[in-house]
């Protein structure tokens, strides 16, 4: 069964609708990533799926269960835990305050402390810096954080908004390893990207965004042979 | 050199001149006064200690305002009445009875302990029912509309108190174990001024560790930063919110204590210069910042009780005490010429303001 099933979602901003009838399935252990250009819906349909948006019309299914019930703090104790875009950390907050509020849903300690060996040991550098500023760290380092702290929420599925956004190349590979890495784990992720090419290196399947609308979904093998996906994402002429 | 000239603004040339002559005349009313030597050694310690207090009390009702802001980028106008309404019930229906019957003065420390729990109850329980009806409807709203909002409330609870507790003043009673003074090193002090400051730097402390240390002191602050990724951890905003409220009101409850015991009356219109005055010190210390309150406030307090003797006396104005309020809005209006941001403020705060 699906772990997630986003089906048929209608946003809008005041008047501007973001989204027109987006539906995607996420089955349990998959990466699958959104892809498409600025303003085409992708960060708006994290922001629904994890209630930080209210859709006007369609339902998100998590685990079978409607997620318009909750509100978006509840959700977390669903298991659902997001890498927001921009990165989104409490930059007046050290970095071990920051990974605290991650597990800020949780109260088993002796768990919460082996999560935190788990983040210290895929990002030794937050360990080296868990008392310093969380905005003082360098830009790697914040995405290191923002995704130490959302798997301090032990979450069955991660949602990650543009991981790689101002990272330098040599970070942005060290990005998409920890994903793999996470995913092995036994994390799902639903991984939205401009970077369509190290999306697709790491992703199972894909979906293409257009102003709203899904244009395409397939295995990432055949998005890679789309002639679309290739003059427009892959920089392919 | 003419378009260097040119350059330079009217009105910083204005400005400029006003700080200069603000300074010049603070700098030769200290050296007059300092020359004349018109008070004993044993008033100026005593003034010092009576700013001190002041400012305390000013620092407690402070925090409420620094704390509000910090988590809604918001002057709750109406946290004065915070600070008036719980005092106001605690000694109509508890500090008078109490004093009739003589049981204030056979169990004073009990006394003023239920007298602290029933006045930080109502406070509290104001404070809550404040955000709750009047300003979480309007979290959304233009910044303009919560702030006209809040001066609407503090004005609805200083005329439902009068409505209900009557206008005239009221005497809060006398601790006979409060009364008098102490030698402290030779210095004289006033015993209440004793607890005022004592209980002011526990509460202060208190409130910095639980804001600090905390999980839920942690999560205000995180609410503070970012209110979507803070419901992204698990946080209800919500509840960190009315959290927020209820520890800036309960410290202002225990002033409305501090205060009734240093001045010994209560009024329905008792929370509006203290909060106007706490807000300022608020402002002074840098809005948002939690040390800042509390230097603020008794940057503030020091400023009203040693200033007018300190900088007017010199100048020959007659009573200099009278213009302690000018003194300490000059005081507000030099440190943001000055410092924009507020002694400890970050520059973060123009941002948000």
């Amino acid at each position: 069964m699906a772990i997630l099933e986003v089906n048929n979602i209608h946003a809008y901003y005041g008047n501007i609708q973001a989204l027109r009838g987006i539906s995607v399935t996420v089955e349990e252990g998959e990466i699958v990533t959104l892809i498409g250009a600025n303003g085409a819906g992708k960060t708006t349909t994290l922001r629904a799926i994890s209630r930080l948006v209210n859709p006007r019309e369609g339902s998100i299914q998590f685990d079978g269960e409607d997620l318009s019930q909750f509100k978006a703090h509840e959700l977390v104790y669903k298991g659902v835990a997001m890498v927001p875009e921009g990165r989104g950390i409490f930059a007046k907050l050290t970095v071990g305050e920051n990974l605290d509020m991650g597990a800020f849903s949780r109260d088993d300690s002796a768990n919460i402390q082996e999560d935190l060996e788990r983040v210290f040991d895929l990002f030794p550098r937050l360990k080296e810096r868990r008392s310093q500023v969380a905005g003082t760290l360098s830009g790697g380092e914040q995405q290191m954080l923002a995704t130490g702290r959302a798997l301090m929420a032990n979450p069955r599925l991660l949602l990650m908004d543009e991981p790689s956004m101002g990272l330098a190349p040599v970070l942005v590979e060290s990005v998409f390893e920890t994903i793999q890495r996470i995913n092995k784990e036994g994390t799902t992720i639903l991984l939205v990207e401009q970077n369509a090419m190290m999306a697709f290196q790491v992703a199972n399947r894909g979906y293409v965004l257009q102003t709203g609308e899904i244009v395409l979904s397939d295995s990432v093998e055949n998005l890679r042979q789309n002639e679309m996906v290739q003059k427009a994402y892959l920089g392919v002429e | 050199m003419l378009r260097r000239l040119q350059d330079v603004n009217v009105l910083d040339l204005v400005l400029w001149v006003f700080r200069a002559v603000i300074i010049v005349i603070v700098v030769w009313g200290t050296i007059a006064t300092l020359i004349e030597n018109p008070y004993p050694a044993q008033t100026w310690t005593e003034t010092i200690v009576a700013g001190i207090a002041q400012g305390s009390l000013y620092a407690l009702i402070a925090i409420g305002y620094t704390l509000v802001y910090g988590v809604l980028f918001m002057i709750n106008f109406a946290h004065g009445e915070f600070f008036m309404s719980g005092i106001m019930t605690a000694t109509i229906f508890l500090a008078q009875p109490m004093s009739e019957t003589g049981f204030l003065d056979n169990y004073p420390v009990l006394s003023l302990l239920l007298i602290t729990i029933v006045t930080m109850t109502v406070s509290v329980a104001i404070a809550l029912l404040t955000e709750r009806v009047a300003y979480r409807p309007l979290r959304k709203a233009p910044r303009l509309v919560p702030l006209i909002t809040a001066i609407g409330a503090s004005f609805f609870w200083q005329y439902f108190f009068r409505g209900l507790y009557g206008s005239e003043v009221k005497p809060f009673p006398q601790l006979a174990s409060l009364a008098g003074k102490v030698s402290l090193g030779g210095i004289v002090i006033l015993k209440t001024h004793i607890v005022v400051i004592v209980a002011a730097i526990l509460m202060l402390i208190g409130l910095y560790g639980f804001v600090m240390r905390t999980k839920t002191g942690k999560s205000i602050r995180a609410v503070a930063e970012n209110k979507d990724v803070a419901a992204l951890m698990g946080i209800d905003v919500d509840r960190a919110v009315s959290i927020t409220f209820a520890v800036g009101a309960s410290m202002a409850g225990i002033a409305g204590v501090l205060y009734a015991i240093v001045f010994r009356q209560v009024h329905f219109f008792m929370g509006f210069i203290p909060g106007i005055k706490a807000f300022t010190a608020a402002v002074l210390g840098g809005i948002g910042s939690i040390p800042g309150a509390a230097l603020g406030g008794l940057f503030l307090g020091m400023f009203e009780s040693v200033g007018p003797g300190l900088f007017l006396e010199g100048l020959g104005i007659p009573a200099p005490h009278q213009l302690k309020d000018v003194i300490a809005f000059t005081m507000l209006v030099l440190v943001l010429i000055f410092r924009p941001q507020g002694i400890l403020g970050e520059r973060l705060a123009e941002e948000k303001a």
